[in-house]
């Protein structure tokens, strides 16, 4: 009976853990709580996994209503995959997050601040399992509101000016992509997306359509950050509090990159999305532009939070890359890059919220030495820092792969060199971390600086390893994005 | 202050032609929520923040400016092709929507098909709408931080001047008094009637937390709070939410998916009908404590 209920399962687990965790007072017993909650979920993912693994579907019909009468929850091997990417690295984060809130906030706060943090997390799965176009904004509006309370809750006044940034881009990228999901009812009477990927196709000529077809794009392309719509990613990621940047950066705009996916390939379908509307003669030269803008301006940031949100930045625009080049190489670097790139991210910046934990900034000239005072969290950076580059062995090797041969596939030598060249930057400004880390000396009043409590230093390295791991044993990542690639272009495998 | 009002009055209008396109309840709740509730949630900001803003630099207006053309002018293109208004064989009439009008008396019960739509076929959609208000409120309360505070105890009640001259308005008193109890009544109406005429949880809660914040804007705060502490109204929200969701989880336990109300009594038409019932408790409890709460958070502030 369980496993015919996961789908609902694995959802409530996480949103109905989060007003238990509001009413309960101490924080520390929410955390308790919450973590519970959090890896029972990431059990509930990997059993989802499980069932769809080599192509199945699962159909889950909330409150027994067929669809497109009632609300279906669908979910396949990409879903599955991405779900597992939220459960999985958010309750790493979770893991940490108690540890390193103690210096941030009153510790009445924290309840709330998990609670939050749940409601977020819950929102993304339900973004990522639902099979309905309109549940798909109910869910965007719980987890861009619970986004803007965590980024807003961040130190800095700055933060606050931040969050609103974000409300206010979030919010019209939220708008167009309701004024495009009611210019689909319109035309074909359904939300369910697979009927509408049945309807919509008798459809393609009329403007209506058309029109939603440039208010979803724009719409998801301002929640994925896709260049020139970045604007408010950097400064929301770098005042956001330290731990929940690394859960923000890992899960928020993939999942919107999912859900650009999934609209763009299974509901409008590839024919109508490349071949009518020419969306990739849109994406690639954006994309393009945006890996090498954001690289470079990463290599010229000084404060390392701001480095990262801006290669997050560009690493977005890889994915964007591989999905707009439609073939299948391109869409599995970008579903494999989705995940990679999430862990390492996520990995990367809970490093580096334990070292701001230690020394208090982020500023390159406060992080001097410390690859000798804290090595164990160091090291584990060094690592994840690899990985963003693309060292082999390393996950991000993996997808860099994966996208270069989808470039050579294409016959476009220089997009291949101009990748090589973005990662030559990657080098550039991870090494300029590691630089400072390792070989400048320490300021003196850090001279008490010591690695942080196992608490947080064991998410760090179970990304590091993670990022190892995925490297060597491709069959989880790449093996499954193979075959989404192919569902998802209408390949027979 | 007058872009506020301007909004107030735009939700006015909003309701309606919400009304004008029969949609009674969205027309309901637009004017209940747009044109009353966030209204005073913008007036109370601007009593935090100050009712001038800078002058915005003339640049400044140029990139929005385009925006909002370019998006008026998609909108207008799209136009051509939409079917036309109010005409029977349109799309959305053809498809879900029979089985919704003509089924739904027999599958589900409630003679309001929207309530029907909303609470049964969509139930999975509306207990996100819930998570949505109920995420505001965990929002509003973890930056604001209400309830923290123990009321009358750490801070005695401020000589406030404006709620003492609030008081002394013997046209505004009276007439307070004479409306908060019929709205109040109103309200539960409005919850429980949901199932026959326009109405049910989203609508009842908002018109049970303007009562309230009527009272608090006559009385002031200090009293309103003395009748509903908000350390304890801090818990209502999560029980609303709580309570939609233990529908869906007991009818997950009888065998059935989540939010299937067939599972709730041995009579499917029954079950519908409780597990409806029940459900718009939860939407009103959640609507109207997070209001009342969001209310006090800010003028919490304000004082």
């Amino acid at each position: 009976m369980i496993s015919a209920q996961l789908p609902a399962i694995v959802l409530l687990l996480t949103l109905l853990s989060a007003p238990v965790c509001s009413m309960i007072r101490n924080g520390d017993n929410a955390w308790k709580v919450a973590m519970f909650a959090v890896w029972l979920s990431v059990a509930a993912a990997i059993a989802l996994m499980a069932q769809v693994w080599g192509g199945n579907t699962i159909s889950y019909h909330m409150g027994g209503w067929a669809p497109p009468w009632g609300i279906e929850v669908r979910i396949d091997e990409l879903s599955a995959l991405v779900v597992i990417l939220i459960t999985l690295f958010g309750a790493l984060v979770i893991s940490a997050l108690r540890e390193s809130l103690r210096t941030v906030m009153r510790s009445h706060r924290h309840s709330l601040y998990y609670a939050t943090f749940l409601l977020c997390m819950s929102s993304l799965i339900g973004i990522t399992i639902t099979g309905d176009a309109f549940n798909v904004f109910v869910f965007l509006e719980i987890s861009s509101l619970s986004t803007y309370a965590l980024i807003a809750r961040g130190r800095d006044r700055r933060a606050l000016i931040a969050a609103f940034r974000y409300l206010i881009m979030g919010t019209i990228g939220a708008t167009f992509i309701l004024i495009a999901i009611g210019f689909m009812y319109m035309v074909t009477g359904t939300l369910n997306m697979a009927d509408l990927a049945v309807r919509l196709p008798e459809h393609t000529d009329n403007r209506v359509i058309q029109a939603s077809f440039a208010f979803f794009t724009v719409g998801i392309a301002l929640k994925v950050a896709v260049f020139p719509l970045h604007y408010w990613l950097p400064s929301a990621y770098t005042y956001a509090p330290k731990a929940t940047t690394a859960f923000l950066a890992a899960t928020a705009t993939k999942v919107s990159l999912y859900v650009m996916i999934r609209f763009v390939f299974d509901v409008y379908g590839v024919e109508f999305s490349f071949t009518q509307m020419k969306l990739d003669v849109l994406l690639i030269p954006m994309s393009i532009a945006g890996i090498l803008i954001a690289s470079l301006t990463a290599m010229f940031q000084s404060d390392v939070k701001r480095l990262l949100a801006w290669s997050s930045v560009a690493q977005l625009s890889y994915m964007v890359l591989g999905m707009a080049l439609l073939n299948v190489n391109g869409l599995t670097a970008s579903v494999t890059h989705m995940f990679n790139h999430a862990m390492m991210k996520a990995g990367l910046f809970l490093a580096l919220a334990a070292m701001i934990y230690r020394v208090g900034s982020s500023h390159l000239r406060d992080l001097a030495g410390i690859g000798r005072s804290m090595p164990m969290t160091t090291a584990a950076f060094v690592i994840l820092g690899a990985g963003l580059v693309g060292v082999p062995l390393t996950a991000g090797f993996v997808s860099k792969w994966y996208l270069i041969s989808a470039v050579l596939d294409k016959g476009w030598v220089w997009v291949a060199a101009l990748l090589i060249v973005s990662s030559l930057m990657a080098l550039v400004y991870v090494g300029k971390i590691v630089d400072v880390a390792y070989f400048k000396t320490a300021p003196a009043e850090h001279n008490a600086v010591k690695d942080v409590p196992v608490s947080i230093l064991v998410p760090c390295w179970a990304f590091a390893l993670l990022t190892i791991y995925f490297g060597l044993d491709t069959r989880a990542t790449a093996g499954v994005a193979d075959r989404v690639a192919q569902a998802l272009l209408g390949i027979a495998s | 202050m007058s872009a506020v009002l301007m909004m107030g009055f735009f939700s006015l209008l909003c309701s309606c032609i919400f009304m004008v396109l029969d949609a009674v309840d969205v027309a309901f709740t637009e004017a209940a929520v747009g044109a009353g509730a966030s209204t005073i949630f913008f007036l109370a900001a601007i009593a935090i923040v100050g009712r001038t803003s800078k002058p915005s630099k003339p640049g400044k207006t140029f990139i929005p400016l385009i925006a909002c053309i370019a998006t008026g002018t998609l909108l207008f293109y799209a136009s051509f092709d939409m079917p036309y208004f109010g005409k029977a064989d349109a799309p959305i009439h053809q498809h879900v929507a029979p089985r919704y009008l003509q089924e739904s008396a027999g599958e589900v019960g409630p003679p309001n098909v929207v309530t029907s739509v909303l609470a049964s076929y969509r139930g999975y959609d509306t207990f996100g709408e819930v998570g949505v208000v109920f995420t505001a409120f965990i929002g509003v309360l973890l930056l604001l931080g209400a309830g923290t505070r123990r009321t009358g105890v750490e801070r005695p009640a401020p000589p406030n001047v404006n709620e003492e001259s609030m008081r002394q308005k013997v046209v505004l008193r009276e007439v307070a008094d004479l409306v908060i109890a019929p709205v109040l009544i109103f309200a539960l109406y409005v919850q429980w009637h949901g199932d026959f005429g326009p109405g049910g949880g989203f609508q009842a809660g908002v018109i049970f937390a303007s009562a309230i914040i009527l009272y608090a804007l006559i009385y002031g705060i200090v009293p309103a709070q003395q009748l509903l502490p908000p350390r304890k109204l801090a818990y209502l929200p999560g029980v609303g939410l709580l309570l939609y969701a233990g529908v869906g989880v007991y009818s997950m336990l009888r065998g059935g998916n989540f939010l299937d109300y067939d599972m709730v009594a041995s009579n499917p038409l029954d079950g519908q009908h409780y597990g409806i019932l029940i459900i718009e408790l939860g939407v009103g409890i959640t609507v109207a404590s997070v209001m009342i709460n969001i209310f006090f958070s800010l003028s919490e502030r304000s004082l």
